[in-house]
This record gives structure tokens, sequence and C-alpha cells, in this order.
């Protein structure tokens, strides 16, 4: 019988792998997949607690702001990093680096 | 229509307006080619006036929420408001002066800007997690654009792109904190959280899931706020974005993030059933002191790293770190007259900080450098501007009988009176030794030399403003009663 553990533990997972991939990765595209694991992870939460413990539908409604707000965040991202492309011509977070001290 | 809403609208007047000359200002910008530059300036100024006035009249409505229960109107809001509107009317005024900005299309600023700000209304009054992650996702997203908006620019790019990549890190583990508060409470309102938190059924054993979830949260609040261990982003940032933008940054969202701090941890995570004036947390989380190691390590953090900066952005960038520290040491002690050493605090960094950063500004548009080197010899070229930038360092630091000093007197007392004397003594340690990177400053304006010995020209509308400055600067001290009385109306929170 799948439970609300099963949901928290997945949920779990994907916050971890989602840290993981921004902590790891040089590449800023990768970085913001990683960000959009995180919100994600968050959103099953929500949706799982909604469902099993909570016994009101504001988690869901919840979520569904979480999945604009996740577009909205990706689209800025972007062309932050197009335009970041534009000058460096690369998009390898190693060589933001013109900021330092 | 719910009767009730409509009666909700009359007191959401601010962000209406602010929304209205948002739309006026895009469609100024791309409909009226040949005046946009002003057009839009002045269409902003009016909006931003107008929504200051809208504002008073809601300090005497009873303190209540609105819209289902997702926004409160209450004392604190009020002045956080009008706060935030008065900041952004600053930067606005400061931005047609500064060359960085002057020469890109400004409409798209000014419209950021403003949306921005109305984020930042909406933040400081949620009372509702949905609302509070919402408004809060919002102004990060409307500062990021803001941070790059100088396109052709590597720093600016660079610093937008750092600025986003963190922020979205520190929001993303904000909501899965949330998510989990969620989970332990089964409602997303901060007044049902404190109950449930209060009667204990919700948390029961799950004391260790409340602290993750509220270290989770804290990211997000320090984040906004650029205290330890969120602060990395601040120093790149504030280097990276045009000056304006960074004395924006530096003032508004940071107030914005203390309000939003404030809030939730006042309303939801404190009793407040014990004598007025005074708050506990909850046995089940002891949040106090998790905040009270950060304020610490902020203030320390902020004040050490300043000391060795040669770039005049990245120096005031740590400098405000270390102000953060001092903010936070109002909210921790956990009293209403913390709560009002606070607000003091705010008001006094809003001057002597947007006054240092236009003296920059000036300063740059005449040598274009950020470099401490620049400013040897400022004295016989500009000797307003170092009288200026000599009262604000002084304020900063925190000497009488500048305002900084009052900022800091308040939350010291605040400290001591409940009962934390070792806390004020940390305080007061630091601002020793941030007297070497401010006075480093002065020293470097009036002693040193420099070949560059020509005359700085700045036109009288920078005169005005870095006056508008200055007055408050020197003189608050003047007007403190009527401070005294604000601050204190100030403080009511709604609590549900």
């Amino acid at each position: 019988m799948i439970g609300l553990s099963h949901y928290l533990v997945i949920s779990a997972a994907l916050f971890s792998l989602g840290i993981m991939g921004v902590l790891t990765r040089k590449n800023a595209v990768n970085v913001l997949m990683g960000i959009e694991l995180i919100l994600n992870s968050a959103n099953i939460n929500l949706v799982a607690f909604s469902k099993y413990s909570a016994g009101n539908i504001s988690g869901q409604i919840f979520a569904i702001f979480v999945i604009v707000i996740a577009a909205a965040e990706a689209a800025v991202g972007l062309s932050i990093i197009l335009s970041m492309y534009r000058i460096v011509k690369t998009v390898n977070l190693d060589r933001a680096d013109t900021l330092k001290g | 229509m719910n009767p009730q809403l409509l009666w909700d609208l009359k007191k959401f007047y601010p962000e209406i307006i602010l929304t209205a000359t948002i739309l006026c200002v895009i469609i100024a910008d791309v409909g009226f080619l040949r005046i946009r530059r002003n057009l839009t300036f002045v269409i902003t100024g009016l909006g931003l006036i107008l929504a200051f006035l809208s504002c008073i009249p809601l300090c005497s409505a009873p303190p209540g929420t609105m819209f289902y229960g997702v926004i409160a109107i209450d004392q604190m809001a009020v002045f956080f408001k009008c706060f935030l509107i008065l900041t952004s009317f600053l930067v606005l005024l400061a931005t047609p002066g500064s060359k960085e900005l002057s020469q890109g299309p400004l409409g798209e600023f000014y419209a950021l800007l403003l949306s921005v700000t109305l984020a930042m209304l909406l933040l400081v009054s949620s009372v509702d997690m949905l609302m509070l992650y919402l408004s809060l996702e919002m102004v990060s997203v409307g500062s990021y654009i803001m941070v790059g908006c100088l396109k052709n620019d590597r720093q600016s790019n660079e610093a937008s792109l750092k600025y986003l990549l963190f922020g979205a890190v520190a929001t993303g583990s904000m909501l899965y904190g949330i998510t989990l508060l969620y989970g332990l409470t089964g409602t997303t309102k901060l007044a049902a959280i404190r109950d449930a938190l209060a009667s204990n059924t919700a948390t029961g054993n799950n004391s260790t899931m409340l602290l993750v979830a509220t270290a989770l949260i804290l990211a997000g609040f320090g984040f906004k706020t650029a205290t330890v261990p969120f602060h990395f982003w601040c120093p790149d940032v504030y280097t990276g974005a045009p000056t304006p933008v960074t004395a924006f940054l530096s003032v508004a969202p940071k107030a914005a993030g203390f309000a939003i701090l404030i809030r939730f941890f006042f309303t939801g995570f404190s009793n407040s059933s014990g004598a007025p004036g005074f708050w506990t947390p909850f046995s089940s989380i002891d949040w106090r002191a998790l905040v009270l190691v950060i304020s610490i390590i902020t203030m320390l953090l902020g004040n050490i790293a300043a000391l060795r900066q040669d770039n005049m952005k990245r120096m005031l960038a740590y400098s405000s770190i270390a102000h953060a520290g001092y903010i936070l040491m109002g909210v921790v002690v956990l009293t209403a007259q913390g709560l009002q050493a606070t607000l003091v605090y705010l008001i006094t960094y809003l001057f002597m900080n947007l006054g240092a950063f236009l003296v920059v500004i000036e300063v740059f548009n005449r040598t274009g450098s950020f470099d401490l080197k620049d400013y040897r010899g400022l004295y016989r070229r500009s000797p307003f501007l170092t009288i200026s930038m000599t009262a604000f360092m002084l304020s900063l630091m925190g000497i009488p009988p500048f305002a900084g000093f009052f900022g800091k007197f308040y939350v010291f007392a605040a400290a001591v009176n409940a009962n934390l004397v070792w806390f004020a003594v940390v305080g007061a340690l630091n601002s020793v030794v941030a007297v070497y990177y401010y006075a480093r400053v002065i020293k470097t304006m009036i002693i040193e030399t420099n070949e560059d010995t020509s005359i700085i020209q700045i036109p009288w509308t920078s005169h005005v403003m870095v006056w508008i400055m200055l007055l408050p600067t020197v003189g608050l001290m003047l007007f403190w009663g009527r401070i005294q009385q604000l601050t204190i109306g100030s403080i009511k929170l709604f609590l549900g």
C-alpha cells in the first residue's frame, strides 16, 4: 500500500538531487534544471500532505502557484543566461569570474 | 460581488495605484517615443507619491485581514509600506543622475522598480504562506532583472546570473521548508500555524522535522536580508549591479525581508500570551537561539570582511551585511522595545546608506571608478561631496550626533533591557571594528593627495539629492520625539 511516507521519500530524494545538481554542475542550464527539481520536490510534498495528512486542498492550490512561479523563474533565468552567452560566448559558470575579492 | 471584497479593496489602494502606474509607464514607454524619458519618470514619481498618500489613511484602520485572510493590514505593515515607497521614490530621483543607467532605456527600469515595490508591499503584509512565497519570488525575480539591466555590461550580467542562481536555490529551499511546515500543521495561515504549534498536537515528537523546516525557511529570509550564511551573493551582486540598483537592493528588499521575518516568527512561531510587549518562542523549536547566532556571525563577518575592501561598492556591501546583523539584534530580543529599535534602525539606515551610495554615483560619473584610491584628495576636488560622505560614514559608524548613533543606541538598549547584556557588548565591539574601514574612507578623501586635482562639478539636481539624504542624517535627532512616536505607534502586529 502506497502511503504518505513513500511520497515524502521521493520528494526528499528529488530535493537532494536538485541541491546536488546545483552544487556540482558547471553548466548554467544544468543548474537551472537542478532548481526545477527542488521546486518540483516541494510540489510532491504539497500534494501528498494535502491528500494524506492536512485534509484540505490548500496544498494542491499552492502547488499550482508553484508551477507558475517555476515557469516565470525559468524564463527569467534562461534570458539572463542567454544575455550572458552573448557576451562571454559560453554558459560555463567558471567563466563568470570577473567579480571577486 | 461579495461586499466584503469591495470593502477590502478600499484598504488595497496603494497596491492598486502601483499596478495602474506600472501599466501607464509601459504604455508611455512604447507610445510616446519623443518624450518618453521624462514622461515615464514623471508618471513613476506621481504613482509613488499617490501610493504613499493612500497609505497614510490606513494608519488609523483597525488591524485586520483581507482577501480571505491572506493579507493583513496593521500599523507595522503600513509603516513598512510607507518606508518602501519612500525608498523607491528616492532611488527613482537618483536614477537619471547616474551615468550607468541613463544611457539605456529607462522606461523598463522604472516599470521594474515599480513592480518590485508592489511585490514588497504585498510581502510586508502577507500572513499566509502562499502569499508570502509568491510575493517573495516576485521581489526576487524583479530584482534579478534590475541587476542585469545593463545588457551589454559583463559585470552586470554576471551579477544578475549569480543573484538568480543563488536566489532560486534559497527560495526553493524555503519552499521545501514551507511544505514541511504545511505537512506538520496542516495549514498555510500563520495564525493557525501558531495555534497548531502551541497545542503541540501537530508536532508531537517531530521537533527535528520542525527544526529542519524552520532552518530551510530561514534560508529564504536570510537570502532577502543578506545574513550569514546566505550572504555570498551580496558583495558580487552589489559590485556588478548599476549603482542606483545597488542602493535600492541594500535598503528596500532588505527592509521587506526583515518585515516578513518579524511577521513570520512573531505571528507564527511565538507565544504572545504573557506580559504585553513580550514574546516567547515555543518549547518545541528554539528558533531564537538560531537567529541569535546568525545575528552575531553576520555582524562579525560583515565587519571583518569589509576591512580589506578597496572597492567602495564592495565595502558598502559588506557594511550592509554587518548592519543586517545589528537589525537582526533588535528582532531577536523578542520584545516590543526590540521591534521599535528595528524600525528606528531601518529609518536611520535608509538615509545614511542611500546617501553614501549617492556620493559613490556622483564620483563615478566623474572618475568612472569605484576604487577607493580614486577617492584620494576628493576634499580638494569637491568639498561638498567630501563633507557629505564624511557625515554618512560617521553616521554608519554610529557616532553621535549623527542618525546612525540613535539606531545603534536603540538596538543595544533593547538588548540590555532583555537581559542580553553580553549580546549588546558583542554588538558594541563590532561597531568598534567597523570604525576602521569607515574612517579609512574619510582619511583617503581628506588626507591623501591625488595627481588629478580637477574640480568635480555636480549638477544642481544631485546637490539637492545629496541634501535630501544629508539633512535627515545630521538632523534626525532634532525630531526625535516624532520618530519615537511614529515607531511606537508602528509596532502593532496583527496576530490573528
